[in-house]
């Protein structure tokens, strides 16, 4: 079996033309990365505001609840069943599968960004106010970017959703990696939907591996330097030690 | 449409999100205490199943054969893929949920003499029923809309409705697997949270008074 496998892969057949493998993962790169972005704007958005605004909070949590319970192999043969016949023909093609990706891709980050505004720390969200900020300044200054690190756990989740379901697609006529399995099933070829599945595994970690990876750099540095200024901090301290030191009673002090 | 044949799809569905349910729950359970046991393991630990949980689910399932020898068309296939990804979302659970356990709870069940497993048994696990209850009710969830997806590779269950609705372009047998699977998940949601207020009565006689 894995023998047939690593043929299959080998196989420079398999490297070129509309089912290559190189075209398949481009397609199913590109669908990912477009409802990525599409969902990231509507989310993004959206989360800010209601983390600022504190308006339309119920529907955060009952929107994201309700859409977990939904199959989403169900919605997507739904959408594409209700729009085939209302859509031009190269349009149907792609854009049901596109628009089931986005709302599946919504309310992870639209949840999280959420999160985000409100884990804010109150105390620097006060003082940004006691600065003379205005509510648009503290959102864009203070608010969006201590949410960053959630709201990139919430694309992470995003994406890993969008690239499984970009696999279903291919059922509906979308490409990408997904034709690899449909394909392979449809002639018994097991290796091809093999090769398919591991295709399809690979480009999942990648990506997971490529967001967190953006993810550390993005978070700024006042919220992940806390361990530098607090080493700063002591070395400080240490430097002012000596003029306290004369006292005796200043160890505890220091220890503390 | 034959509404014998729905019902046994519903049935077929329930057992395959069912079980891996309970085997993930079982595995996650000592995994979990391994990981607060020894602090070391807990990061590796969330490491690999966080990887295993990355892995698109069709992709699990046309994989497995191949580790397993099983044949494709096989519902062991679905029950270990959904295990996998039990298992990874509840060792996390089982794990932050021993340790918020309050310290003074532990110091005073040993101070009654508990011996290491009676404790963790009678004590810390039941503490940790709460958080626990909230992590298996999320993979209840979405083990229902997960298993939908091997009906491409022909498993029987709800997910079945779906390609048919597709291959006949006939909304009819799609909306109605929507909808049972919407009602399963629900099911089980409430069943579980149930299960959990009862396992739990001292939260109960908090909040009524």
């Amino acid at each position: 079996m894995i023998g047939e496998f690593l043929q299959w892969f080998t196989d420079p057949v398999h490297w070129t033309g509309q089912d290559g493998i190189p075209n398949r993962l481009l397609e199913h790169l590109g669908y990912s990365v477009l409802a990525l972005v599409i969902a990231a704007a509507i989310g993004i958005a959206l989360g800010l505001y209601v983390g600022h605004t504190g308006k339309g909070t119920f529907m955060v949590a009952g929107f994201a609840n309700a859409l977990r319970a939904l199959p989403s192999l169900g919605l997507l043969f739904l959408v594409t069943l209700v729009l085939l016949d209302a859509l031009p023909n190269t349009l149907g093609q792609f854009l049901p599968a596109l628009l089931v990706l986005v709302i599946l891709a919504v309310p992870p980050i639209l949840t999280s960004t959420y999160a985000g505004v409100q884990n804010v720390d109150p105390a620097a969200r006060d003082a940004a106010y006691g600065m003379g900020m205005t509510g648009r300044e503290v959102l864009v200054k203070v608010e969006a970017p201590c949410a960053l690190p959630l709201v990139f756990s919430g694309l992470r989740s995003a994406m890993l959703q969008i690239v499984s379901t970009a696999t279903l697609a291919a059922w509906v006529g979308l490409g990408g990696l997904g034709r690899l399995l449909q394909d392979g099933q449809s002639v018994q070829d097991y290796p091809q939907m093999l090769a398919g599945a591991v295709l399809v595994a690979l480009l999942a970690l990648v990506m997971e591996a490529l967001l967190a990876g953006v993810q550390r750099f993005s978070v700024p540095r006042g919220l992940t330097g806390r361990g530098a200024r607090r080493a700063r901090a002591t070395t400080a301290s240490e430097v002012t030690k000596p003029t306290f030191s004369t006292e005796p009673e200043d160890e505890p002090v220091a220890a503390r | 449409m034959d509404w014998l044949e729905v019902v046994v799809l519903f049935l077929q569905h329930l057992w395959l999100s069912v079980v891996p349910l309970l085997l993930g729950l079982a595995v996650a359970i000592p995994l979990g205490w391994l990981a607060r046991r020894y602090r070391r393991l807990y990061a590796p630990m969330l490491g690999v199943t966080g990887l295993a949980y990355t892995i698109p689910s069709l992709a699990l399932f046309v994989a497995l054969p191949v580790i397993l020898g099983t044949q494709i068309l096989s519902p062991v296939n679905v029950v270990v893929a959904l295990t996998i990804y039990t298992l990874a979302l509840l060792v996390r659970t089982v794990a932050d949920g021993l340790g918020a356990v309050p310290d003074d709870v532990r110091q005073a069940a040993l101070a009654m003499g508990y011996r290491p497993l009676p404790r963790f048994l009678r004590v810390e696990l039941p503490v940790a029923v709460p958080v626990i209850g909230a992590g298996l009710r999320v993979a209840a969830v979405s083990n229902v809309s997960l298993v939908t997806v091997s009906a491409l590779l022909g498993v029987p269950q709800l997910g079945a409705l779906f390609v048919d609705g597709l291959n006949r372009a006939y909304l009819a047998p799609l909306i109605t697997g929507i909808v049972l699977c919407v009602v399963l998940a629900l099911l089980l949601d409430g069943l579980i949270l149930l299960g959990t207020r009862a396992l739990t009565p001292w939260q109960r006689e908090r909040g009524a008074t």
